[in-house]
């Protein structure tokens, strides 16, 4: 049952290409699985990841995917190189959004210039004090963050609910849980004519430069990465654990609480139940995928949108579940994990 | 008054018994040093197998909870070659679990949506349910509530008298010791992680079979997390996660009881309170470091390759 011993030294080309084996592994287990259900494997493997790409919009719609994914991976990235696992990203996008939707709400009707900014500033506030609890609660009292950020999400979706069907539902909206349509104001621009693509790609921009920057510079991203690869020589070093333990969170939090902005103040375009396809689950996936890279980060976010892309043209064209998208999300993650196996490990020689 | 608090605290118990399976399996596999946050996924799978099982042949729980368990158990298997034979990251795996559990269940359940099940009736027993206060609330439950009641016994007994449960805490706390003296550290960590899968399976199915017997998308709502949480709590003892489970049985049935007993507050409100309380239970027993350090299975999460 062992099937690995240690290897001399890591292995750089394995660091690289784990990403490809697992895609390529995902690949050919979801067409084995596709022809398993009994649909054309060739087909649905054309429908699902082919097809999306062919047309402007499937591209447009490929990009609005793709930066929440990529925006929430970048600041769970930092938290991950620190080994601090936040995987409440959900509950910290839906805050943001909360904070966002807020301001959207209590300025309906405004056509001031400013209400986008402030929504901004809110849902980075709202996503970075959801993301600062848990914080609080391993630096104070030693509480696992693994598990507290992702009680904190259930609660975050409660409060959501609580917010549509109560205070902020819509009195027009026929009961349904919902707030009202926000109007232009309160709503990134369209930034290409005739598609959803909007102004919000600039923060996700914004946010890769910045944390390439950060991560090549900054001796502060050097010190948590040294927390989290070599925990005793960083105290030793004189480096503050519970410094990364706050800025890990805080700052994914707030990427989260901003794409949950991005969302209520674009595509959705209002605060409901289904403001996110778990964007941040799905974007832990992309910052392995992406290497914990800024630069690896964008590509996987593409990839991950392509699956969400993938799983919504295989309902229509297939007449599979929507949820054909998280078995797919579930396997990538197991062969990354499997495959990054071998960059400390190889094979064992039967002797 | 105490006639009025009958049913709430038998909604309690039942409540709770999700709860104590799974949170005995993953009591289990940590014990021998593997971490597995799959739980939710492991527990959504049992579920629709189950209510799937059930719902096809007609047989109801008593096919249910077997084909539950052995769906938990199979994808449990899953998460053991990638995080024990492949020795990677077990927080990870178990996430990566969770996920494909998620979107599995949801794929298969789509065919079971509108459909639901006879459920189980209480099964009063002679003598005990005649206690007063007591006999009600834990002796006039369905089967399965017994089970969970055996199944807490085993694990307990296993684990503090017998030759097994000392070879599984010692492949926790020490696998270099016990892989030293001839003992299949792997094969004995398989062995528990399977068993964790198939406890998790029996409480989906327990869910989706009796509780609430028809199929609803991410119907375990948490309940695996919660699992996984009781065993810090516990300490990693199984007497510490039996009260914790019925605790959290108690704080889950309460927005079913909450007009009753006249408090007054927004639904969603209660229905957060499991979750906020498994935070302030956390942040408790966490707080006590000794406690944890003194407790906690040296090897848990660390991969061993020998």
């Amino acid at each position: 049952m062992h099937l690995l011993e240690p290897r001399a030294q890591p292995s750089q080309i394995m660091r690289w290409t784990a990403p490809l084996i697992a895609i390529a592994a995902t690949l050919v287990v979801g067409s084995l699985l596709f022809w398993a259900l009994g649909k054309p494997a060739l087909a649905s493997f054309q429908v699902f990841f082919i097809e999306p790409l062919t047309s402007s919009n499937g591209w447009s719609e490929l990009l609005i995917k793709a930066c929440p994914l990529i925006l929430i991976a970048q600041g769970l990235a930092i938290g991950f190189k620190a080994r601090i696992y936040n995987i409440g990203a959900e509950g910290q996008l839906i805050v943001g959004a909360l904070f966002g939707g807020g301001v959207a709400i209590y300025f309906e009707g405004s056509d001031s210039s400013l209400i986008i900014p402030a929504m901004v500033l809110a849902g980075a506030v709202g996503g970075a004090l959801w993301g600062a609890l848990p914080a609080l609660l391993k630096t104070r009292f030693n509480a696992e963050e693994t598990l507290t950020t992702l009680m904190l999400t259930y609660v975050a979706t409660f409060i959501l609910s609580y917010m549509v069907n109560g205070p902020w539902r819509d009195p027009e909206g026929m009961n349904f849980p919902q707030s009202v349509m926000f109007g232009d104001s309160a709503l990134f621009g369209i930034l290409l004519e005739g598609s959803r693509v909007n102004t919000s790609v600039f923060i996700t921009l914004f946010a890769v430069l910045a944390f390439w920057l950060f991560n090549a510079k900054s001796f502060l991203a050097y010190q948590l990465e040294v927390g989290g690869q070599a925990p005793a020589a960083s105290r030793y070093a004189g480096f503050s654990a519970q410094r990364t333990i706050w800025f890990s969170l805080v700052m994914s939090g707030l990427t989260a609480g901003l794409a949950g902005v991005g969302e209520v103040a674009g595509p959705v375009g209002q605060l409901n139940l289904n403001i996110s396809p778990g964007y941040g689950f799905a974007a832990i996936i992309v910052a392995y995928l992406g290497r914990l890279h800024a630069l690896g980060i964008v590509l996987a976010g593409f990839l991950m949108a392509l699956i969400y892309l993938g799983g919504e043209a295989a309902q229509v064209s297939l007449q599979m579940p929507a949820a054909i998208t998280g078995i797919f999300q579930g396997m990538l993650l197991f062969f990354l994990l499997g495959a990054d196996a071998f960059i400390d490990n190889r094979l064992r020689t039967p002797i | 008054m105490v006639e009025s608090l009958i049913p709430v605290l038998a909604g309690a118990i039942a409540a709770a018994t999700p709860l104590i399976f799974a949170g005995l399996g993953e009591l289990i596999a940590e014990r021998t040093g593997v971490i597995n946050l799959g739980v939710e996924g492991m527990m959504l799978t049992g579920a629709i197998a189950g209510f799937a099982a059930a719902a096809d042949t007609g047989y109801g729980a008593a096919i249910g909870l077997p084909v539950g368990a052995i769906a938990g158990a199979a994808t449990a298997m899953i998460f053991a070659f990638f995080a024990l034979s492949l020795a990677a990251n077990q927080a990870a795996c178990g996430l990566a679990l969770t996920i494909f559990g998620i979107g599995l269940s949801a794929f298969v359940g789509q065919h079971y949506v509108s459909y639901s099940l006879p459920g189980l009736q209480p099964l009063a027993i002679p003598l005990l349910s005649d206690i007063p206060l007591l006999g009600p609330v834990l002796f006039k439950q369905d089967a399965v509530v017994y089970l969970s009641f055996i199944a807490f016994a085993g694990v307990a007994w296993t684990l503090s008298k017998t030759r097994l449960g000392l070879l599984l805490k010692a492949v926790g706390e020490s696998p270099e010791s016990a892989h030293a003296i001839g003992y299949p550290v792997l094969g004995i960590r398989y062995g528990a992680v399977a068993f964790g899968g198939a406890m998790a399976g029996i409480a989906g199915a327990y869910l989706s079979t009796v509780y609430t017997p028809l199929w609803v998308q991410n119907m375990s709502a948490g309940r695996g997390w919660i699992a996984v949480a009781l065993v810090v709590f516990a300490t990693w003892k199984p007497t510490r996660l039996l009260l914790g489970a019925y605790l959290f049985g108690a704080v889950t049935i309460l927005q079913f009881h909450a007009q009753g007993l006249g408090i007054d507050v927004p639904v969603q409100v209660l229905a957060a309170l499991p979750y906020i309380a498994t935070i302030v239970v956390l942040v408790v027993i966490s707080r006590d470091r000794r406690l944890l350090q003194l407790n906690l299975p040296a090897s848990l999460g660390k991969p061993f390759l020998p």
